[in-house]
């Protein structure tokens, strides 16, 4: 099979080059990976299994989930809505709204924290406003979902904007042609041919929302069994030196991520196509 | 431009999208502006040329450009292996490629610390040659690197797969050896992807925050990235020195991206 051609390299350079690369990614992918699981059960299982049941553990993965919960839909939403308006129409400004659509990418969590604290803090804009009308958002449930929304903003719309540009608009044409109102048309033909790209979206979203640490960290103020979301709590536990207790509750997060790993695995052999997307 | 528009919602999406990106992203980014622009030139020079803060940039961008560079000459390598060869576990290792993408980032950096701490799997190697692997800038780096190579091989990968290998048996046949294929034929085609990855990278390595706290130790002028540092005014209720910080890195990071997109399209241009 692997004769010489003149272009490829000898069977001795490829061997090294793949034991290389090989190399390079156990110890730098594989080792932290196994690292979370062997660091968590170090100090055996019921040490593990108490982490897990601790009620501020609890809290925390309630919190995620509810901040998932909120930001997963509203960001789908706007993903669906910006791929129709980018993908099917042809305006003005077109090319400026697809930059900003990406601008997040380039704002550091911290930052993205940040924003809402200069708008929404006790020293903020509408600080005082707030704290008039006895409304808090930061340090509170509505600062997290806040700062979750912003860092995972552009994930759906990322992920829809080049699958409904390369399968253009005939089908859609088609269905005006044969007097299909606008819903029927998203939901009959839209929908179908975007599924797969649309789940693979809302994965890597939720993925990015329950790990979320800079931004949520920065509004959050770290009030243990209140606004601690699993990664603010596990750095709790980290720097009080429960370590076992850290990474038990990091095997959650790290489980997590290979499911979404599989699933985009998954999604990819079903459809075919490579997804475009970056968590 | 103003003719009838045959698919329906045109309004509704594009109304909805412009609002919700204006409350969500822009008028929150516009209101750290403000808040920065306000205070005038001499206080922003004040603060940014503040000893702690000129340190904390150094590393940054100095931690994020190595580790930017090593993921470009690691992700070329990996992508190389998992384009042009067969083996065993390929489409295994294709997929773990993806892992600092899923993994958060707060477990990233405890893993990390720990592998890479005098005592861990990593650093009692690394101590043997007297490299301080966690807790140093060493550590910093290392914890940019795992972040920002995944990008490169993202988006070399697509670029390579069409790569046809016409040119190479072209060059091949007029008596150019394998390196000299790689280097005259194969490396310039994959340049606009190579510096694309590179990009990517180092942007997201200079406001990463998760993994780079736990590994870093914190020392301020030693091992303090800028993100810590807009935290750590944040808890001094500095908000002003916060914005200026967060503004200064804003517009660094827009320059870059601006830069580096013009000369991609420059090469793209080049190329046709």
């Amino acid at each position: 099979m692997h004769h010489r051609s003149s272009t490829t390299e000898s069977a001795p350079v490829r061997w090294l080059l793949i034991g290389l690369a090989l190399l390079a990614l156990s110890l730098f992918l594989l080792l932290p990976l196994l690292a979370v699981f062997v660091e968590a059960l170090r100090r055996g299982t019921d040490v593990f299994c108490a982490a897990l049941v601790s009620p501020s553990a609890l809290s925390a993965v309630r919190l995620t989930l509810t901040a998932a919960a909120v930001s997963v839909p509203l960001n789908t939403v706007f993903g669906l809505a910006a791929a129709w308006a980018v993908t099917k129409h042809q305006f003005r400004g077109r090319a400026l709204l697809l930059s900003l659509i990406d601008l997040p990418f380039a704002v550091s969590p911290v930052i993205a924290g940040l924003v809402w604290v200069l708008l929404f803090g006790a020293k903020g804009w509408f600080g005082p406003w707030l704290a008039d009308h006895d409304i808090r958002i930061i340090f509170e449930l509505p600062g997290i979902i806040l700062a979750t929304v912003f860092v995972t903003f552009p994930f759906v719309a990322r992920e829809l904007i080049p699958l409904m540009e390369a399968q253009g608009n005939d089908q859609e044409l088609a269905a005006v042609t044969l007097g299909a109102s606008g819903w029927q048309m998203f939901r009959r033909i839209t929908l179908p041919n975007i599924k797969w790209g649309l789940l693979y979206g809302v994965l890597l979203c939720n993925a990015r929302a329950m790990g979320e640490f800079g931004a949520v960290s920065v509004v959050s103020g770290h009030i243990r069994g209140k606004t601690n979301t699993l990664p603010l709590h596990i750095e709790v536990l980290y720097n009080e030196y429960q370590f076992s207790a850290a990474f038990a509750c990091a095997t959650l997060l790290g489980l997590l991520a290979l499911l979404t790993l599989g699933l985009k695995s998954a999604v990819e052999q079903f459809t075919h196509q490579r997804a475009s997307g970056r968590i | 431009m103003s003719k009838h528009r045959v698919i329906p919602g045109f309004g509704l999406s594009l109304g909805f999208t412009v609002t919700y990106l204006s409350l969500i992203i822009l008028i929150p980014l516009a209101a750290l502006f403000v808040k920065a622009g306000g205070l005038g030139p001499a206080e922003w020079w004040r603060i940014l040329s503040a000893p702690r803060v000129l340190a904390a940039a150094k590393l940054t961008f100095g931690a994020s450009a190595a580790a930017a560079m090593v993921s470009v000459v690691v992700g070329l390598l990996v992508t190389w292996v998992l384009v042009r060869y067969r083996f065993p576990g390929r489409r295994l290792l294709d997929a773990m490629v993806d892992l600092p993408f899923a993994l958060p980032t707060a477990v990233a950096g405890i893993t990390l610390t720990s592998i890479y701490a005098p005592n861990g799997w990593i650093g009692q190697y690394l101590a043997v040659w007297g490299i301080q692997g966690a807790y140093s800038p060493f550590g910093v780096f290392i914890a940019l690197t795992f972040i920002g190579f995944p990008f490169v091989v993202r988006t070399v990968q697509p670029v390579m797969e069409d790569l046809g290998t016409e040119l190479e048996e072209a060059a091949a046949t007029l008596g150019a050896g394998r390196l000299t294929v790689f280097c005259r034929v194969i490396l310039p085609a994959l340049l606009p992807a190579l510096i694309t990855g590179f990009t990517l990278a180092f942007a997201r390595a200079i406001g990463e925050y998760g993994s780079v706290i736990f590994i870093s130790g914190n020392l301020p002028m030693k091992t303090e990235i800028l993100p810590l540092l807009i935290v750590a005014q944040l808890e001094q209720y500095k908000y002003r020195d916060a914005a200026v910080i967060a503004a200064g890195m804003l517009m660094v990071s827009f320059a870059l991206l601006f830069l580096i997109n013009l000369l991609q399209r420059q090469l793209n241009w080049h190329k046709r």
